[in-house]
Parts: C-alpha cells; sequence; structure tokens
C-alpha cells in the first residue's frame, strides 16, 4: 500500500520571511556616502622649501575664518551667505575692473570659442587653529558652490544644457575656463584666544 | 424571471497565498543587496556638517575613512573627552595616518591604487587644528583625493 506522504504546512512560511525582512529593514542604515570632494596640493619635497609665490594682489581673493568662526573677505567682515556671489564677481571680473583679476582672452576651441577668463586669480582660505569645521566646510562649500554656477552658467550660454548633463569633453573645456584654485594657506594662530 | 436564490451555501472561496512567501523573500532580497552595513563600530561620536555641493561616493572599495569626533560614552572614562580619531575599529594618533594610508594602499589592486579616496567624517564642531593636522599626514602619504562627509543642507 502506498504511503501517502502528508504536505508540510508551509503557511508560517510568510510569517517567518516577513520577520527577516523587518529585521534586515530595522538594523540596517541607509546613509549615502556624500561628501564635498576636494583634492589636497601635492606635498613639498623636503630638500625644497615652500616658496611664497608671488601672486599679484589684484589676483588673490583672501578669506580668512577666525577662531570666533567669522568670516573676513579682503579685510572685511563679511557674512557666509553672501561669499558666492562676492567669489563669482571675483572669479569672472565681468566688467573689467582693475581691483578684480586681470582678464584674459584665449581661443579654447569647440563651441566655447573665444572667451574671457581670469588666468590668474586665487582663492586664498586660512583659517584659525580653533576654527569650528562646520564654519571651515561651509566657506568651502560657497566656494565651490560659486565655481559650480559659473560652470553652470557658461554651459548655459554655449551648449543650452546644464553642466551636469553635458558630456565629459564638455564639462573639461569649461573645467578650462574655469579651473577650481583655492589655496590652503598653513593653519597659523590669529589670535584671540 | 430572475429568482432570488436564499439559503444556497456560497463560501468565499480561499485566497491563494502561497507565492506570498515568495514575494516577502523577494523584498527581503532588495532590501538585504540595497542596504549598507556600517563599515565599522563607532568609537567616537560625530555629527556630519551640513553642505550643499555634495558629490556621491561612488565606489565603496576605493573609499577610506577616518572618524573624528569625542570618544563615545563607554570609552570616555578611559580616554577623555577630547576630540580624538578613530581608523578602523580603533583610537589613533594624527602620525598613524600615514602608515594606516600606505596599508591600505598596498592592499588595493595596482589599478585602483590611484583612484583610492579618503572620506573624512569628522564632526561639525571639530576644531580646525586637528582637521589640518591629518590634512597634512594625508598629502605627505599622497592620498590627495579626499572628501569631507556632510549632510545636504536643506535650509539656512
Amino acid at each position: 500500500m502506498a504511503k501517502k506522504i502528508p504536505q508540510i504546512n508551509a503557511s508560517s512560511m510568510a510569517d517567518i520571511s516577513f520577520l527577516l525582512l523587518i529585521f534586515f529593514l530595522v538594523t540596517t542604515s541607509m546613509d549615502v556616502n556624500q561628501g564635498l570632494a576636494r583634492r589636497l596640493p601635492a606635498p613639498i619635497p623636503p630638500d625644497q622649501k615652500a616658496e611664497d609665490k608671488d601672486i599679484n594682489k589684484r589676483n588673490l581673493l583672501v578669506v580668512k575664518i577666525n577662531s570666533a568662526n567669522q568670516l573676513m573677505v579682503q579685510g572685511e567682515l563679511t557674512d557666509v551667505k553672501k561669499l558666492r556671489e562676492r567669489a563669482k564677481e571675483f572669479i569672472k571680473n565681468e566688467h573689467n575692473a582693475e581691483y578684480y583679476p586681470k582678464v584674459y582672452e584665449e581661443d579654447f576651441g569647440g563651441k566655447i570659442g573665444i572667451y574671457k577668463y581670469t588666468k590668474d586669480h586665487v582663492i586664498s582660505v586660512q583659517n584659525d587653529v580653533d576654527t569650528q569645521y562646520q564654519a571651515y566646510l561651509e566657506v568651502q562649500n560657497e566656494l565651490v558652490a560659486a565655481y559650480n554656477e559659473l560652470r553652470d552658467e557658461l554651459a548655459h550660454e554655449k551648449f543650452h544644457k546644464s553642466y551636469n548633463e553635458l558630456d565629459e569633453e564638455d564639462q573639461k573645456l569649461i573645467q578650462k575656463v574655469y579651473p577650481q584654485k583655492i589655496s590652503e594657506a598653513e593653519p597659523k594662530n590669529y589670535g584671540g584666544n | 424571471m430572475a429568482k432570488i436564490r436564499r439559503n444556497e451555501k456560497r463560501e468565499m472561496p480561499a485566497l491563494n497565498t502561497s507565492s506570498l512567501p515568495d514575494i516577502i523573500f523577494m523584498l527581503l532580497f532588495f532590501f538585504m543587496s540595497v542596504t549598507s552595513m556600517k563599515e565599522v563600530s563607532y568609537k567616537v561620536q560625530f555629527k556630519n556638517p551640513q553642505a550643499t555641493e555634495l558629490t556621491k561616493l561612488e565606489n565603496k572599495s576605493l573609499v577610506r575613512y577616518i572618524y573624528v569626533g569625542t570618544p563615545t560614552a563607554e570609552y570616555r572614562k578611559q580616554y577623555g573627552a577630547e576630540t580624538r580619531i578613530q581608523l578602523n575599529d580603533q583610537f589613533a594618533e594624527v602620525n598613524e595616518i600615514g602608515e594606516y594610508i600606505v596599508n591600505e594602499r598596498s592592499s588595493m589592486k595596482e589599478s585602483d591604487q590611484g583612484l583610492m579616496t579618503v572620506s573624512i567624517k569628522a564632526d561639525k564642531d571639530t576644531k580646525m587644528g586637528v582637521i589640518a593636522d591629518i590634512k597634512q599626514e594625508l598629502r605627505r602619504a599622497y592620498a590627495l583625493k579626499i572628501s569631507y562627509a556632510a549632510t545636504q543642507r536643506t535650509s539656512y
């Protein structure tokens, strides 16, 4: 006589897998890794002294943050929210002002063609040892934002697309017009402890 | 003529739920593959600063982390409440960063070594002196691609 094999009751399977699902939902963290990407300058070889580059005064935008997280741009106390506009003005120098960096005209080729840009501008960020990290990052963020906005504006003007939609080649071309030149000095103690 | 039937037994047919476990399993596997486990257990506590111009770190195997913050409650007795650096699973001093970077880099594939990114996960109240020291160490170790971990700011 053939024995009938009893069927296994699988109705609790759903409950078990539900439990597992909820466990994973609760324990795993969905945090995305994002951050402000920067590039550090290469180290100075030990046999070579750090040389002070002679930068023309008009080509330099000095941003200082003190230990109380106050911001000074070109010797003026400034709010962080105004820094972006200030940096954009400085980098672009649309009206060829003589207190902003010298404007050069160059043929970039491609769709950009001949375009005016400030070749030698440098933004120098100096901070105190006691500056808060958040304040420092805000300044960095605003400066990067200024570059991003300028690049985006140029992309819209020449390619009628936003910068992020362009292919790599065109992005490189725009980066040539607006290269990120943010230099960071060694932290010094500017007093005010 | 239509006849109204009464008292005729009409049971609701049982719903076939035999595919329910499969559906749930699919969901389970989706979540298992999508979510990221914490890389290490944190010995320091930190709150990310906020910023707007963020980029995503693409390839996780190329990213190494440096945590900066104050020790969590259970380690505070031992290490005090000063800002400390954590590499992998342990507390470290600033001068150990160079070695850490070199070790981590040599464990990567050769073609990936130049693409290594160091993500600095620091508390927003950290003093810049510590960060500057870390940056100098990273420069010396030729780990020039860095990323300041931050969360998206929604409003000023």
